[in-house]
């Protein structure tokens, strides 16, 4: 399972797209299992599987329709297509849903039952590009587990997200990308190594006091804290195991005043902070167009 | 597990190449049948092509007719040709331009581009099923024309083969609309910008009024027309006069419009990224 993290406009979405054959690359070569994106299109077709970011299911037909439709498409026997969507609508929870319209069904439900349909021809790869966008928190953990088990008989899956906890919940491997460029990779761990497991963020009374605490959060925690003038606060990233006591400490002993603390997960943002220097956000709001060399995966 | 299950799998995919036509219609048949599925699934598509048709024929047998003069006086049977075209251009183009719209803009067609199937299979599916519509408004419409003074009158066989060069021509507009439908951005742009010149084209022709009348400029056009073409087409054969040039042309303008927007549709399909 490999993570593709970044913020809108990264260039995730556009990555995937080549990698399914759906956009040809300008220039640059990506192969999947050895084929060739552009020259061995249906055969990279007949290996993978796509839930895209909007839903890709057919609303006028049932679920099972649906699933029985991708089936024949993938020219299945017609007794495997009946095996395998059976199976599949009773693993996503979908076998009394089955007879109805997918107009009908949850957000949840419809993602279910995409994944379900991008499962019917048992691809080799999968890709899920931004599987949780727009779900409810519930059905956001249905489709983590999904994703767990298939990575667990042996799928090969290649996830797109712009949330960091999404991407270090499942991934063994992470590409953050930005501006159509990778700038980290590795595995979620080493990443939050260099992000820290938790920030502080420490607002504070007098703007002008910004840079001293940012100096001296910087001594104290060995961590790289990044200061903001207007907000008057400073984000510090946090060693594993450190209390608010021996951060606060050393600012109450300078004579700092505080007006608020919180401690919080690392974001995106932070990733980005720690490693460009820019935040995501910032980042998304720029029209960035930018030509993808894919990798092999 | 990846590396021992993946050669038969693309042995599997190469052997698919091969079976080229049996795999074309395979295709193309489960996207027909999807189409005819949502058709069944919401008459009020089938209802909503009908509400115009038979409106215009009411409008025209009672409000406009009257002071239509037409050779033989008898508006009915001069009005219902014009009123069968008219209602496979809106039909087909309507239905094709907004189903292909929609269906691109709900990321449905991201997950077909993505799998190994013929790209042409999926228009061609489309197409064909509107064909199914046509036969089904053709029905009601005829039917109506009937009650109110319509009549064949050049036997079964001109009938028939009047109702067939209708559907002909249906079918070739439905390569239009899915040029058109490929080629908005959505299915609102689809409404509005992409169907408003079916209009024009429909009425500066023969459908509602002899060509005559109008001004020379406009008749230029209006006699040049495809729809003009149809709709005398189908005034001889109904009327049981000989078929002449106009059944020529009609087939001519079909295979022609096929000719150049299904490979066009065909290669936008491939292209068109959401």
């Amino acid at each position: 399972m490999h993570g593709l993290l970044g913020p809108n406009g990264a260039g995730k979405t556009t990555t995937v797209r080549v990698l399914t054959t759906l956009l040809r690359p300008d220039e640059g070569k990506a192969e999947i299992f050895g084929f060739d994106v552009r020259r061995n299109a249906l055969q990279v077709r007949s290996i993978i599987g796509l839930t895209g970011q909007y839903t890709t299911v057919d609303d006028m037909l049932t679920g099972r329709e649906n699933l029985h439709m991708v089936g024949k498409l993938f020219r299945m026997s017609t007794p495997d297509i009946k095996v395998r969507a059976t199976e599949l609508l009773e693993r996503f929870d979908l076998t009394e849903a089955a007879g109805r319209q997918a107009k009908t069904y949850s957000g949840g439900m419809r993602r279910r039952l995409d994944i379900a349909a991008t499962l019917m021809s048992r691809p080799q790869l999968i890709f899920l590009d931004e599987p949780t966008a727009a779900l409810d928190p519930r059905s956001r953990m249905d489709v983590w587990r999904i994703v767990n088990e298939l990575v667990e008989e042996g799928t090969t899956v290649l996830l797109t997200t712009q949330y960091l906890e999404e991407a270090d919940h499942l991934a063994d491997s992470l590409s953050v990308i930005d501006s159509g460029k990778v700038i980290a990779s590795g595995a979620p761990d080493e990443l939050k190594a260099e992000v820290g497991q938790a920030w502080a963020d420490v607002t504070l009374i007098d703007a002008a006091a910004v840079e001293k605490t940012t100096q001296i959060l910087r001594e104290r925690l060995g961590t790289e804290p990044v200061g903001d003038p207007e907000a008057m606060q400073v984000h510090a990233p946090l060693p594993e195991g450190m209390t608010l006591n021996e951060l606060l400490n050393p600012l109450r002993d300078s004579g700092i005043a505080i007006a608020d603390v919180a401690v919080r997960r690392p974001t995106l943002d932070d990733v980005f902070l720690a490693l460009t220097g820019h935040t995501a956000t910032a980042r998304a709001s720029e029209d960035v167009k930018s030509k993808k060399k894919g990798g092999k995966r | 597990m990846v590396s021992t299950s993946l050669k038969p799998r693309l042995d599997a995919a190469a052997a698919r190449q091969q079976t080229g036509l049996s795999w074309w219609l395979s295709d193309a048949w489960q996207m027909a049948l999807r189409n005819l599925r949502h058709l069944t699934r919401s008459p009020e598509l089938v209802m909503f092509s009908l509400v115009q048709p038979v409106m215009f024929i009411l409008l025209f047998a009672y409000v406009f007719g009257g002071a239509i003069n037409v050779e033989g006086g008898n508006y009915p049977q001069f009005l219902l040709p014009g009123i069968l075209v008219q209602m496979v251009l809106f039909g087909s183009v309507a239905g094709t331009t907004i189903g292909i719209s929609t269906d691109m803009d709900r990321g449905l067609m991201d997950r077909f581009r993505s799998m190994p199937m013929s790209r042409s299979a999926v228009l061609v599916g489309r197409t064909l099923s509107e064909i199914l519509r046509n036969v089904v408004s053709m029905l009601v419409v005829v039917l109506m024309g009937l009650l109110i003074g319509f009549r064949f009158q050049g036997g079964v066989l001109s009938a028939l083969g009047g109702l067939a060069l209708l559907l002909l021509f249906g079918y070739a507009l439905t390569w239009v609309g899915a040029m058109i439908g490929l080629s908005v951005p959505n299915p609102e742009a689809a409404q509005s910008a992409g169907l408003i010149w079916i209009f024009p084209f429909s009425l500066i022709s023969s459908a509602f009024v002899p060509t005559e009348s109008m001004p020379t400029w406009l008749r230029v056009y209006a006699d040049a027309s495809p729809m003009t073409a149809t709709v005398n087409a189908l005034r001889d054969l109904f009327n049981g006069n000989p078929p002449g040039l106009d059944v020529l042309l009609t087939v001519a303008w079909s295979v022609l419009l096929i000719t150049i927007f299904a490979p066009l549709a065909t290669r936008k399909y491939s292209l068109r990224s959401r």
